[in-house]
């Protein structure tokens, strides 16, 4: 367990998982580091919620090694589950039992002693404000207090690891910006911490993220880094007749998409086109636009491109 | 061994708290038994009586009315219909308003007056065309029981058509009756009652327990948990056990209470089997459990088990009637042993010594059952 002490909490080579001959996890390399948030970025289906099973313990892969906290998975599995904590994609806490109930169940469950239980319980009750909602029935909880509980339950034994698959997809969003606060301090507190999402504010939250589609790592880094690497400029044009120009120009060379947003469209220009803005208002399939300014990206640009139409 | 003794009292403690808010199951668990007793106590019956049948009287002479009423006074039939043809009679079975007809032919006197039963002191004929049965039965054979039961008038004396005392011919055997000397089917019932009432509840319980983790959604955050798959077993069985044993005791004391089944001499024993074959049912129970996707095919499987526990163990027909293929399959349900063993201790007074080889059956099926459940639950999503 010396590697256990280094820097580097995840390592996985070549991991591949096949179901049925379908590669739902497809050759994925991961180097994750400790003390950070770490997401998966993709839309359903691209892999994250299996490539997590498998960095947990829960699916064999089919191909590749994975380290976690220097013990090797699905070998070790069992002890690394002491140090690990897992907050599933739906509820999946006892719906019949309170809120005590359940975190007095998890706690025993890890076998921490009766009086670090109690007052573990009662520290979570109170970081996750649960100390009120003690008695209350899990099943007839809101969104957001499941998802405080589901929290508080992964972490009351304090794992220096937390795996959240898709956290917030139950939750509005004033909860979700709450929650991502929560797992700042716990950050902050030395838990490294992988999250799935599809949701672009959230990955931007994330201190690195790797981009999945179809069971691949199509980028990863930090969303600045992946912003500036990009491979594209983006530039929004204003005017009547979007829908219109947005035809004309799919297609055309040195554009890589066209996406409409609100009175504005999103287009996305190759890299090596030296000067968007001009190469854009000299273009006959503008003709009508009011306004074409070149802006800074966004992660959903850095998706758009690594993904799907996008990847060249 | 600290830690695998707390999380099992954790999945204890929380198969009962569920267990407690759940009302209907734990309604269930008091109603069953208590229901089900009563209404098979009084119910199920194998001393026939009553039977409906219908009389066909070619003769309408004095004898064949006293010929009737000495049949309707065995109290093994009961007659609802009169009819003129054996046609009628014959359709009147068809229709099943009666389960036999009593065809009392014109010369019902001559018959009597040459049949041996009525001890006229006429030298038994041998010849075939004098020697004649006095009247006939026709009867829907189809229920074996029933048919037995009618057989049974076959060889009636008729020494009382005469005002005679009936004929005390000495048996050929003696046979007495241990055990149930009155011949009361509650006493063979009820014990049998608690075999099926527990494979039933038990089976029911456990086959549902860990699908219904997975149907609920609480099997991911389970598996992910340090909990071992036995422990998870053992954790789910315990509350199941008390229940057992209080459906045990409320049939058997109200089958004490209301049908006079005794307890019998040995009740530490009693106790003792009954425990192993609840804990048997329950890692019964538990392997289906993991072999079944949803509860409903959780509750397939039990019903697939129930059956032969009722109708091959031995609580409703004889296990020695059975081919003997079919013995060793009854063999490998547990409610099989366990009818030996219960009726065992409550009405033969045996004790654990004697029935030590249903006692070890038993053991090794609740050791092998908790091995096979725990070795399936795979902590794993593939």
């Amino acid at each position: 367990m010396s590697s256990s002490g280094s820097d580097i909490v995840i390592r996985a080579k070549g991991l591949v998982k096949s179901f049925k001959g379908f590669r739902a996890v497809d050759g994925l390399d991961l180097t994750i580091e400790r003390g950070m948030i770490y997401g998966f970025l993709g839309p359903n289906g691209s892999g994250k919620t299996t490539a997590m099973r498998m960095l947990t313990g829960l699916l064999t892969p089919t191909e590749g090694t994975v380290e976690v906290l220097g013990l090797s998975v699905p070998k070790d599995a069992e002890t690394l589950k002491y140090k690990i904590g897992y907050m599933t994609q739906a509820f999946s806490l006892y719906g019949d039992l309170t809120v005590l109930e359940n975190l007095t169940f998890m706690a025993t469950i890890y076998g921490l002693p009766s009086k670090r239980k109690k007052q573990r319980i009662a520290e979570v009750m109170e970081r996750y404000e649960l100390t009120d909602l003690g008695n209350r029935f899990a099943g007839k909880m809101s969104g957001g207090q499941r998802q405080r509980l589901a929290l508080a339950t992964a972490v009351l034994h304090e794992p220096q690891l937390l795996f959240l698959d898709e956290p917030t997809s139950a939750v509005d969003p004033e909860s979700r910006r709450h929650f991502w606060e929560q797992l700042f301090d716990l950050v902050d507190g030395g838990t490294s911490i992988v999250v799935t999402t599809h949701f672009m504010d959230e990955a931007e939250r994330c201190h690195k993220i790797a981009i999945m589609e179809a069971g691949q790592k199509r980028a990863d880094g930090t969303p600045k880094d992946l912003m500036a690497a990009m491979g594209a400029n983006v530039v929004e044009i204003e005017g009547p007749n979007l829908r219109e120009i947005r035809r004309r120009l799919l297609g055309t060379k040195g554009i890589i998409t066209a996406a409409q947003l609100g009175a504005r469209l999103r287009v996305l220009v190759r890299e090596d086109i030296a000067d968007p803005e001009a190469f854009l208002k000299n273009k006959d399939e503008t003709n009508g636009a009011s306004l074409i300014e070149k802006v800074r990206p966004t992660l959903e640009d850095v998706f758009v491109t690594a993904t799907g139409e996008g990847r060249q | 061994m600290m830690r695998s003794l707390s999380r099992i009292s954790a999945i204890f403690l929380k198969e009962l708290s569920q267990l407690r808010r759940d009302r209907m199951t734990f309604g269930m668990v008091i109603m069953i038994p208590l229901i089900q007793l009563i209404l098979f106590g009084y119910a199920i019956n194998t001393n026939i009586r009553d039977i409906p049948v219908a009389v066909v009287d070619h003769s309408q002479t004095g004898l064949s009315r006293i010929l009737i009423q000495m049949v309707e006074a065995t109290r093994v039939v009961r007659v609802t219909e009169r009819l003129t043809s054996i046609e009628e009679a014959e359709t009147a079975i068809k229709a099943a308003r009666v389960r036999a007809a009593f065809i009392l032919p014109a010369d019902l006197s001559q018959r009597v007056a040459r049949s041996p039963a009525a001890n006229l002191g006429t030298p038994p004929s041998t010849d075939e065309e004098t020697s004649r049965p006095v009247a006939q039965w026709i009867v829907d054979g189809s229920d074996t029981m029933i048919a037995g039961a009618i057989k049974s008038l076959r060889n009636m004396p008729l020494a009382e058509l005469n005002r005679q005392a009936p004929n005390r011919s000495t048996p050929t055997f003696e046979v007495a009756l241990f055990f149930n000397p009155e011949q009361r089917t509650a006493i063979n019932i009820v014990p049998g009652l608690v075999g099926i009432i527990l494979t039933m509840t038990m089976i029911m319980f456990t086959s549902a327990a860990i699908v219904r983790e997975r149907e609920r959604g609480n099997m991911e955050m389970l598996i992910n948990t340090p909990v071992r798959p036995i422990e998870l077993m053992i954790g789910k069985i315990i509350p199941y056990i008390f229940i057992g044993l209080v459906q045990t005791v409320i049939i058997l004391g109200l089958g004490h209470l209301l049908f006079n089944v005794p307890f019998g001499a040995r009740i530490a024993d009693l106790f003792v089997g009954t425990l192993l074959f609840i804990g048997a049912s329950l890692s019964l129970g538990l392997v289906l459990s993991t072999i079944a996707q949803s509860q409903l095919q959780a509750t397939q499987m039990t019903v697939f088990v129930l059956l032969p526990s009722i109708l091959l163990s031995g609580f409703m027909f004889p296990y020695e009637g059975m081919p003997v293929i079919a013995q060793y399959i009854a063999e490998a349900f547990p409610a099989t042993h366990f009818m030996r063993m219960i009726r065992g201790f409550v009405l033969r007074d045996a004790g654990l010594m004697e029935l030590h080889r249903d006692v070890l059956w038993m053991c090794g099926f609740f050791v092998l059952g908790m091995i096979v459940a725990a070795f399936r639950f795979k902590k794993r999503l593939d």
